[in-house]
């Protein structure tokens, strides 16, 4: 009798599991594992893919170089960015502002997702531009400066662009954050910023790192934002790929360099998560 | 020399209010030093807001509240004297034993000395008797280890006052015994002033040197144990320590004769007349099997219920035209137990029988 319930038990469980199986199989695994066979290949003179072996691709990888430069430092730094702009924000909505008011400060934050980032980036384009902020500025007098197509706009797109998705783990961790834990550090002799520091801080780092992780990975991949905020002159290895895929069709060359980000991303992430986890699970994460 | 202050702690007509609702309402109080207080009253009285506005997790609305002498209206609970056990404890689950309790010294501004940090947490653990367990984390211990941990984080910083929000009621039956034995010797043996606060009147009475009970924001009676006990102040003092029966009737001119409503008449210890309600306790009453004697302060009636409670036996007796009573009985005299249904002689002597203005 078990072994048959089990084995229903296992057939409903396969058959619940499907569905994401298959999609995973067909839009993950085979895109990725043509790419891979791409990126050993040969390019055909008239573009697109020669059948190969040969590690021609990845020898050429430096040509791309900038490109990675630029997507390997502004993700990063774009994510930290957001975190440190993101904190205050999720400490307020989850620790300060009144309960009643939490829904709608929340909602704010969600509503500008509703309108497309293309727009709001190409809203920003105007802003930064010639005709905006630099405008202003000269007007009352200060020196004329370039904002558009500089990685300061692109930060300043990726920080616009991606935190509402690092408000919201740091808000779900602080929000089930024990208040009385709070209170108990204060009744033992803690100031409020030791509080922050020995307390908080550490609780919210499960939020912290999620955030992080969420939005690096999301930026490794970006195209838009460095397309419109970058021009031509801050690219990331996103663009390099649209270029290589559409405008000269090399295939193989732009499947390896999606490849190699790919290992990238799976190497940097890793050691990360691991000293950041190892960070946060020690005995005493004493910040003080 | 200036004369210490004689109370740790005292309120002076302190009232506390959440809008519309007045949660406590102009109590005076003084704790004695090196006093074991334990705050009684049912939940809502306003027991945790007395406690939480000693730990200054809360401020008075009027009032003041003094701490070893000290008024501390504004001050933060991080420059207060005195450390709590909070309810389920509060331990920080991001830290092990050692670093729990050793928090508090190292919040201490100048710097305590690492080495002494490290010997005051071990002297803490071993006096709650944990100690061997300085390298574990929180989530890894049983609830009573937990509530050692809390404790041993409070001692270690030497408070003048220790605050204890319900420090037991987490804990089984058997558990709880065993930490209050060890919660009133601790006390001893620090020396310095505990006050608990619990809704559960028989740990009030077995650890502390007053009982404190409450009702509605206000304190009721302050008072060793068996005062409280014994000779409560109010009917709502004698009703939540301890079980009753209760008579109403009419004290008579003379004040020493109780005419209950079926016209039967109960001797008193000398009384102002008036109409009163009467509390017996169920242990002062003595059970003799038997028929009732024609006496005018005899109490005749049927055995409905018995129940065992170990060492001892209570019956439920319903007496003829007043209703029921409850009648406890020591295991030792009752060898020969009356029977549910039998006819029994209920007796008390006048002074048990407690007489509060109706």
């Amino acid at each position: 009798m078990a072994t048959r319930a089990g084995t229903r038990h296992r057939f409903v469980t396969a058959a619940l599991a499907a569905p994401a199986a298959l999609w995973m199989l067909v839009f993950l695994v085979l895109p990725f594992v043509a790419m891979l066979v791409f990126a050993f290949g040969r390019r055909a003179p008239e573009g697109g893919y020669l059948p190969g072996f040969t590690f021609e691709q990845f020898l050429n990888l430096p040509a791309r170089a900038a490109a990675f430069g630029n997507t390997l430092m502004l993700a990063p730094a774009g994510a930290l960015l957001c975190l440190l702009v993101a904190y205050p924000v999720a400490y307020y909505l989850a620790v300060k502002a009144a309960p009643r008011h939490r829904l709608v400060l929340v909602s704010l934050i969600v509503v500008p997702f509703w309108t497309s980032l293309l727009v709001r980036t190409y809203a920003w384009m105007y802003i930064l531009g010639s005709r905006g902020l630099p405008n202003l500025l000269s007007t009352i007098g200060l020196p004329d400066l370039r904002m558009l197509n500089t990685p300061g706009a692109v930060l300043v797109g990726i920080v616009y662009g991606y935190l509402p998705l690092m408000i919201m783990p740091i808000y779900v961790s602080l929000e089930k954050l024990d208040r009385r834990l709070l209170d108990a550090s204060a009744d033992l002799g803690a100031r409020p910023v030791s509080t922050f520091l020995g307390i908080t801080l550490p609780l919210s780092l499960p939020g912290v790192m999620t955030g992080v992780a969420l939005v690096t990975i999301l930026l490794l991949g970006e195209y838009l934002i460095p397309q419109l905020l970058g021009g031509g002159k801050v690219f990331f290895i996103g663009n390099a790929l649209v270029d290589l895929f559409l405008q000269s069709r090399n295939w193989p060359f732009g499947s390896a360099i999606a490849v190699t980000l790919v290992l990238v991303v799976v190497v940097v992430l890793t050691v990360a998560m691991r000293i950041a986890w190892r960070f946060a699970g020690t005995r005493r994460v004493d910040l003080v | 020399m200036t004369a210490a202050a004689v109370n740790d702690i005292e309120f002076r007509s302190v009232s506390k209010r959440y809008g519309e609702v007045l949660a406590v309402s102009g109590i005076d109080v003084a704790v004695p030093k090196g006093a074991f207080v334990a705050l009684l009253g049912p939940s809502g009285c306003g027991k945790t807001t007395c406690l939480r506005m000693i730990g200054g997790f809360e401020q008075p609305s009027e009032g003041t509240v003094l701490i070893d002498g000290q008024p501390m209206n504004g001050v933060p609970p991080y420059r207060r004297p005195v450390n709590m056990v909070f309810q389920h404890y509060a331990l920080f689950p991001h830290l092990d034993v050692e670093a729990n309790v050793s928090y508090g010294l190292r919040q201490r501004r100048p710097r305590i000395e690492r080495r002494e940090v490290a010997k005051r947490t071990a002297q803490a653990l071993e006096l709650v008797r944990l100690g061997g367990f300085a390298k574990r984390r929180v989530h890894e211990m049983s609830g009573g280890q937990q509530q050692r941990v809390a404790l041993a984080r409070a001692i270690v910083n030497r408070p003048a006052v220790l605050l204890l929000d319900e420090p037991l009621a987490a804990l089984d039956r058997k558990l709880r015994t065993a930490m209050q034995i060890e919660l009133q010797s601790l006390q001893r043996e620090l020396g310095i002033t505990f006050l608990l606060v619990t809704h559960d009147q028989e740990e009030a009475l077995s650890m502390s040197d007053y009982v404190c009970v409450m009702n509605a924001g206000q304190i009721v009676q302050m008072a060793p144990p068996q005062e409280v006990y014994d000779r409560p102040r109010t009917l709502f003092v004698a009703d939540f320590v301890g079980k009753t029966n209760r008579l109403s009737g009419t004290v008579e001119a003379g004040g020493t004769t109780l005419r209950l409503g079926d016209g039967r008449a109960l001797p008193v210890v000398a009384q102002t007349p008036g109409a009163v309600t009467a509390v017996l306790r169920p242990e002062a009453i003595r059970l003799d099997r038997g028929e009732c004697s024609e006496r005018m302060d005899a109490l005749g009636g049927t055995v409905t219920h018995r129940i065992f409670l170990g060492n001892a036996v209570e019956y439920a007796v319903a007496i003829d035209g007043l209703g029921e009573m409850l009648v406890t009985a020591d295991r030792s005299a009752a060898r020969d137990p009356a029977e549910p249904g039998e006819r029994v002689n209920l007796s008390f002597k006048p002074e048990s029988l407690l007489v509060f203005p109706a």
